[in-house]
């Protein structure tokens, strides 16, 4: 047996950590949960492990169950590794009468990879998710917090290139530091 | 061209922020009720504006503010539901990513009417860069004395929070998202007890949509009374239509009730009418939930009377030959639409999507899924379509919240007005997994706009 991973938010993090537990009740310091576990997924590589989860769990002194069960409800927390740059591409309605299937097939032939997969280099990965509110500006598609809108198959090569060239994380709270003060 | 009361400003640059939303009359509002109305008096010109709910229920909001419990010492909340996730609907974003402070004054203002001192914006995690807009215009009215302590010297308090949920359509559902701001998952409660009696944290509170809870600035700002001179019937105001699919001009609309449907399909000052020459086929109005219409009925209602974008005219013939207003989701699908396919889309967002608690959504959407699945596969038989009107009828009003009916609705009206279609799709099975993406395929590779 390893020894049990611990992992401890960075002193930034624990500090708008601390900010947003200051935004309820005395007592209901839980409801800082879902934000909580969305700085831990940027902080520790796009996912939650479960000692990602037990730091959120630790932070706000609750049963690390209450963070699992959590974390496995909502569709933005991945329970599994991901590559860099998760390319979430809309499949709803709007989105495929405007071609988002064409997109998804698209990006499986560039990427070499298929939906739910993530590129050998660690780079990518593909998923197909439901309506992110992009129906009048469809198809599009999702990467870190940023909407790619209007998409055609050469605006989509455009963005993997420059994805790819960049090299870097995309995830909810790194690029755009959520703006607590 | 109809009347814009909350877009009326929304091409304005710099709009999102503080300094310009005030010179173009933001704030007065919350001035003139601070200063001149008491909160009881909000809450009549509420009544007065025959405001409905604009999340999709249509529920009338000073009617739900009447109910808020105000019991001694216990705190209220006012929270704001920005999960917008209903397929088809995109209003909400717009109105914030343009003009964040008319949300935050109609929360302003909302809270005095209701006595609530600590207030939530609760937004959909994907939106999260609208969570920072809205984050950064909150910090603007912080700074200007429309938030914290002793708001413009009325001796008012609200502290005003945006809380991001993390992909979860369920938390729309009221309860739901009262569940999630709780830090909790997004299992709907059974009702009763309402939120206005028990809500977050046990206590009253009162949640309204985005649309409708900036309706309220206009409404205190001009009276009930003008709001409700607008408008058709018991579809007082103005609502924000989110129009989508293959139309020439997709965007958000902010069209008067009683606008004629046809017009707003096929005029330029709405969406322009369908791309490509094509010819209409059929149109869900009101976000992916509520009965898909053939072209026939969704112009002119069972009678012959042109439908108006109106809560009544919409809902003329009942689900038979009607529909919904829903939340303004207008999605257009032309001649070459696949209705099968389109279902299909659908039944899987509301297999993704439910919650898991009550059996005949949780069991029911999946099947529902796996059927389209099957036919769409050209493995369909035709004991397939009864067999999925069978599944459908299982689920309405067997759940503890409406993601059910919600599930259940676009089944069955696909299957009323389109049940031919489903009966070639499965004798014609083998031609089918050639189904291309008609002629959007080729235009996949140019830019469009």
């Amino acid at each position: 047996m390893s020894e049990k991973t611990i992992l401890k938010f960075s002193d930034e993090t624990a500090a708008i950590a601390k900010k947003i537990v200051a935004r309820y009740p005395e007592g209901r310091h839980k409801s800082a949960l879902i934000p909580l576990l969305h700085l831990a997924q940027a902080e520790f590589d796009g996912w939650l492990s479960v000692p990602a989860m037990d730091c959120v769990a630790e932070f706000l002194s609750i049963q690390p169950i209450e963070a699992y069960e959590v974390a496995s409800f909502y569709s933005m927390f991945n329970l599994k590794p991901v590559g860099k740059c998760t390319l979430e591409v809309c499949r709803t309605s709007s989105c495929w009468l405007n071609g988002a299937e064409d997109i998804v097939r698209h990006l499986e032939k560039k990427l070499g990879i298929k939906e739910g997969q993530t590129t050998a280099d660690g780079m990518f990965t593909l998923k197909t998710v439901e309506c992110l509110g992009s129906c009048g500006t469809a198809p599009m598609l999702q990467c870190g917090g940023d909407y790619y809108e209007n998409l055609t198959l050469e605006k989509t090569d455009k963005l993997v290139d420059s994805l790819r060239a960049e090299g870097k994380a995309r995830v909810y709270t790194n690029d755009n530091p959520v703006n607590i003060d | 061209m109809g009347k814009k009361i909350l877009l009326a400003n929304d091409h304005i640059e710099g709009i999102r922020f503080l300094d310009t939303y005030r010179k173009h009359g933001g704030y007065a509002s919350l001035e003139k009720a601070l200063k001149s109305m008491t909160p009881e008096q909000i809450v009549e010109e509420v009544k007065t504006s025959g405001l409905r709910g604009r999340g999709g229920a249509g529920f009338p909001t000073g009617m739900k503010w009447s109910f808020l419990a105000k019991p001694e010492g216990v705190p209220r909340y006012v929270v704001c539901n920005a999960d917008e996730s209903e397929p088809g609907t995109f209003k909400d974003r717009y109105l914030m990513e343009r003009i964040p402070h008319l949300l935050i004054e109609g929360m302003i203002l909302s809270s005095y009417a209701l006595g609530a001192k600590t207030s939530y914006i609760y937004i959909r995690g994907e939106y999260f860069y609208v969570a920072r807009i809205l984050e950064q215009a909150i910090d603007e009215a912080y700074a200007a004395g429309l938030l914290g302590k002793n708001i413009l010297n009325s001796g008012f308090d609200l502290d005003l929070y945006v809380q991001i949920g993390a992909g979860a359509y369920i938390c729309g559902e009221e309860t739901a998202l009262l569940e999630s701001l709780e830090g909790k998952r997004g299992n709907p409660r059974i009702k009763p007890p309402f939120p206005a009696i028990a809500g977050l944290y046990g206590c009253p509170t009162v949640v309204n949509n985005v649309e409708t809870i900036a309706a309220v600035v206009p409404i205190v700002n001009e009276g009930g009374a003008a709001y409700a001179a607008i408008g058709v019937g018991n579809s007082k105001g103005t609502k924000l239509i989110s129009a989508s699919g293959h139309i020439n001009k997709p965007g958000v609309y902010e069209i008067e009730l009683g606008v004629p449907v046809e017009e707003f399909i096929y005029s330029d000052e709405y969406c322009g009418g369908i791309r490509n020459g094509k010819k209409l086929k059929a149109v869900v109005a009101g976000g992916s939930s509520v009965p898909i219409l053939p072209t026939e009925l969704i112009l002119n209602t069972a009678a012959g009377e042109p439908r108006l974008m109106s809560y009544e005219s919409l809902g003329d013939g009942g689900f038979a030959t009607g529909t919904m207003l829903g939340s303004g989701g207008f999605i257009v699908m032309d001649e070459d639409t696949s209705i099968v396919k389109n279902l299909y889309t659908f039944a899987r967002f509301y297999h993704h999507e439910s919650c898991g608690q009550c059996s005949p959504c949780r069991e029911g959407t999946g099947w529902m899924e796996k059927i389209l699945h099957k036919i769409l596969h050209g493995h369909g038989t035709l004991a397939d379509v009864d067999l999925l009107w069978d599944i459908q009828s299982k689920i309405e009003g067997k759940t503890i919240c409406p993601l059910g009916e919600a599930a259940a609705w676009p089944v069955a009206a696909a299957i009323r007005h389109f049940r031919k279609e489903f009966e070639d799709f499965i004798r014609n099975g083998e031609h089918v997994n050639d189904v291309k993406h008609y002629y959007r395929l080729n235009n996949l590779t140019a830019p469009i706009n």
